[in-house]
């Protein structure tokens, strides 16, 4: 990161600053798959180069090729995909269209690859250690119980506690992070001259994804690795990479130093990626303030100001506890776990109050108690006054109506065998509201709100892109005019420039609507663009509770300037003011 | 691990007193009165069918029987046949066969089921996979008794490759062409199941990150594909054991075996309590411990199941 930064020419070439010759090259590199319906481009004439000991970062978002590119380097194109054009050197030598022998030998000793999902990359069924020392036998580095030491000090080496004894254990026992380690020591086990991290921490907490960078970043440069980073956030490519690859629809459309790409993008999906990057959104809190003023003030001139505050306040949770019963295998020894452990807040009508907090922190479950989804332990949360344990069959049906929830993952959310139409028309029927007629007109007018065509009613969700599908929950939600949304993850399964466009909507909704929201993520980026008050969780406790701007302004505790310090991007000040942000 | 296998045990003893009870009262129940039937069209003495109706505790109540039943089990005494012979000693005859028929249908259909799934899945698509899964179809489709009939005139009397009875001679190479009848259909399904598994697994993340790792092709097959893929498979497996033992009526029927199957068809027909009772009570019992086998089987494949 500390190398010199000079200017590059405008076909994107890199900075010279490494002197020798690339150990990677990508030349007008043309990848396609075969469908039923003829052949499908995924990259079209990319270029890129990596100097050896060089970091280079890929972004785009999803669908854009930029894990396509890095797969066909080492030729693990899935399914139909083949290289069609263009060559890939490396290291001097074309390994466009290398045997499999070949290649096989290329593999883990030369390149190797930090996967994407930690969850999914580890065989099941093998040890931990078993699947690290396969590499180093098929590599030829260590065989036997020379091979078991090296195992042992490769986890280490990642940043993996007690490593000896954790090589004995199943990926299953293993956390996320733990896991990702273990496939570091993977991709790294054979020392291979380039690392293709494909993604390696989208799918670990930010706290977590950040040291695990950080120790990525240290041993690599220790190694002198050359890493491929792939990346879909470009605040986290700009913190990692000396050199930025923005890719869109399969196509480079910018390439340079990453920090003269945030300063001062040319393209115009560049610009666009900049200014909706969520963890760089610094400027966007003060439009979505803005909205949320408004709102305030249109409230107070329609009500005037004689409103009292109990009645101001439509969602109050009081000291909530949730303990789950763990079942244990013999008589007797089931255990208790206490989820969620004397929470408390509220949330004012027309206000975003976002819980955040890292996985297993108890939010979702706060969720679905407030959802009336699950019956608290004890504590009470009280919906306009009344009090969610003492409502009957009838008034819980009354409360279905006002509150409603948006889930994180569009593609499970949404029925596929229900049409557009049938989905957002379903709770109307179920609450018996209107006839087919007006019901047809309300679902007409809905997804005119959420900005989608009238023809989608006609659609299946499989025919809908992610950012789509998401409209179409939040329309869903909003059928029944709903008083309060609960959000959990609602825009942490989209890509940035959605997740913007999602996040702008449910502003302009809430203005439009005097909607509360609350809002569950794990992103403290995305508060900062939503919300109005926060409380921060961990291990079932409200750790801080505050207003946004107290939280990023004046953390108080310890964890929650962890939780900021980790939003990628956050230390890097270029964005905006060009000429001062390079000396950050 | 002791608790699970513990309670699994445990779990037998009701369902070994529903199952015996259930038969029990099935047969009772069926229509016909079978000491009257022993007598043929000529009828029986009454004195004599008194008789017998007391030997055999026919005279009295049907919870009276069941329970008098029950506590002969308990010494190893499973009841007469109407004919003299103990129904231990028909036990003891009938269930080796069977089980010797059941177990080579099983290694067949599990050594060839896998072998053509597992290459079928990793050519899927191709002609290979294309044809197998025909042929399989075929075998689904057909009934038991036509491959049967079929084999037995084809290979035992055409070409007289193999005996096409088995009859008092029960060894490997007579019990040879009945196993792949009787492990026909299932095979068709372990290749089915192995070969969509196979497939399945072939695009999961961890075999990319294998080969990623340098791993040449058969041992990306062998140590990440192919384990993982058994364990659906292992399931089918265990439960077709079962499956086999019981079933095996009409292969046993077409080769002339005296198994299990057969056996109990006669005694059914002749309404001998002791006889169907005892045979089934003892398949419910061999069903369940290889069910208990399996989940045992299964634990040791996949560690992220374990018994507590």
């Amino acid at each position: 990161m500390s190398h010199p930064i000079t200017a590059t020419t405008a076909t994107g070439a890199p900075a010279r600053s490494h002197g020798d010759t690339p150990l990677l090259q990508i030349r007008d590199l043309d990848v396609a798959f075969t469908t039923a319906n003829g052949t499908v481009p995924a990259v079209r004439g990319a270029n890129l180069t990596v100097y050896p000991g060089q970091t280079v970062a890929i972004v785009g978002e999803s669908g854009s090729g930029k894990s396509t590119t890095a797969h066909a380097i080492i030729d693990l194109l899935p399914g139909t995909g083949k290289v069609t054009g263009g060559s890939i050197v490396f290291d001097g030598q074309d390994i466009t269209h290398t045997g499999r022998r070949e290649m096989v030998a290329i593999r883990g000793k030369q390149i190797g690859l930090v996967p994407q999902d930690p969850m999914s990359n580890l065989n099941p069924v093998w040890k931990i250690g078993y699947q690290v020392k396969e590499a180093l036998k098929a590599n030829g580095i260590a065989t036997g119980s020379a091979a078991d030491a090296r195992v042992a000090e490769l986890l280490a080496e990642a940043g993996l506690p007690d490593a000896e004894r954790r090589a004995k254990q199943y990926p299953h026992e293993f956390s996320g992070g733990m896991r990702q380690r273990a496939l570091i020591a993977i991709g790294l086990a054979a020392r291979p001259k380039l690392l293709i991290a494909d993604e390696p921490t989208s799918a670990l907490d930010v706290t977590v994804q950040r040291t695990i960078l950080d120790h990525l970043q240290g041993l690599t440069e220790e190694l002198g690795t050359a890493v491929l980073f792939i990346t879909h956030d470009l605040g986290l490519a700009a913190e990692r990479a000396e050199h930025l690859v923005v890719m869109y629809r399969g196509q480079v459309v910018e390439s340079g130093p990453a920090r003269q790409i945030l300063s001062a993008p040319r393209h115009p999906y560049t610009q666009r990626l900049v200014a909706s990057a969520p963890s760089l959104a610094s400027r966007r809190i003060q439009s979505a303030k803005e909205r949320g003023l408004e709102s305030a003030e249109l409230l107070a001139t329609t009500h005037g100001d004689g409103i009292s505050p109990t009645r101001d306040v439509v969602v109050e949770v009081e000291h909530l506890t949730k303990v789950f019963t763990l079942r244990g295998g013999r008589p007797g020894s089931a255990k208790d776990f206490k989820a969620v452990d004397d929470v408390s807040f509220s949330i004012k009508r027309g206000t975003t109050m976002a819980l955040v907090g890292e996985s297993g922190s108890g939010k979702s479950t706060v969720a679905n108690v407030v959802l009336n989804l699950l019956e608290p332990t004890s504590g009470t949360v009280r919906f306009d006054g009344t009090d969610l344990a003492g409502l009957g069959a009838k008034e819980l049906f009354a409360f279905r109506r006002r509150v409603q929830p948006i889930f994180q993952n569009p593609y499970g959310s949404l029925d596929p065998m229900y049409s557009i139409f049938r989905t957002i028309e379903e709770p109307l029927r179920t609450h018996r509201i209107g006839d087919r007629r007006s019901r047809e007109k309300k679902v007409r007018e809905l997804l005119d709100m959420v900005a989608l065509p009238q023809t989608t009613m006609r659609r299946y969700p499989n025919e809908l892109s992610g950012g789509q599908r998401q409209r179409i929950a939040i329309a869903r939600a909003l059928a029944l005019e709903p008083e309060v949304i609960v959000c959990d993850e609602a825009v942490s399964a989209l890509d940035v420039l959605v997740q913007a466009q999602i996040l702008t909507l449910l502003n302009d909704l809430q203005a439009e609507l005097g909607l509360s929201y609350l809002f569950i993520t794990h992103d403290l980026a995305v508060v900062r663009q939503i919300a109005d008050e926060v409380c921060v969780m961990r291990s079932g406790r409200v750790v801080e509770a505050a207003t946004t701007d107290e939280v990023f302004d004046d953390p108080r505790e310890a964890y929650t300037r962890e939780l900021l310090a980790a939003i990628p991007g956050a230390h890097l000040e270029v964005f905006g003011t060009p000429g001062e942000g390079l000396s950050a | 691990m002791a608790w699970y296998i513990g309670r699994r045990l445990l779990q037998m003893v009701p369902v070994f007193l529903g199952a015996t009870l259930l038969i029990y009262a099935m047969v009772f129940a069926l229509p016909g009165d079978p000491v009257l039937a022993l007598g043929g069209d000529r009828g029986l003495n009454p004195a004599v069918a008194e008789q017998i109706r007391a030997e055999f505790n026919l005279d009295k109540p049907f919870i009276v029987q069941y329970l008098l039943y029950l506590q002969g089990i308990l010494t190893f005494d499973f009841g007469t046949t109407f004919s003299g012979r103990s129904v231990r000693d028909v036990m003891a005859e009938a269930f080796p066969v069977t089980f010797q028929l059941a177990v080579m249908a099983l290694v067949f259909e599990a050594v060839l089921g896998v072998a053509a799934g597992l290459v079928a899945g990793l050519r899927k698509g191709r002609l290979f996979d294309a044809t197998v899964l025909l042929v399989s179809l075929v075998v689904i489709a057909v009934p038991t008794f036509v491959i049967g009939f079929v084999l037995q005139f084809a290979l035992g009397v055409q070409w007289r490759l193999l005996p096409p009875t088995v009859g008092g001679d029960v060894s490997f190479r007579t019990l040879l062409m009945p196993a792949l009848v009787l492990g026909a259909v299932s095979l068709a399904y372990v290749l089915r199941l192995t070969r969509t598994s196979v497939a399945e697994n072939l695009s999961a993340d961890f075999v990319r990150t294998a080969t990623a790792k340098g791993l040449s092709r058969p041992r990306v097959v062998t140590v990440h594909v192919l384990r993982n893929s058994l364990i659906p498979v292992i399931t089918f497996l265990g439960a077709d054991l079962g499956t086999l033992m019981g079933g095996a009526i009409v292969t046993e029927g077409i080769f002339n075996i005296n198994g299990v199957g057969g056996t109990l068809y006669r005694a059914i027909q002749q309404g001998q309590a002791p006889t169907v009772v005892s045979l089934t009570t003892v398949l419910v019992v061999v069903y369940i411990v290889a069910n208990l086998f399996v989940d045992l089987l299964y634990a040791a494949l996949d560690p992220r199941i374990r018994y507590a």
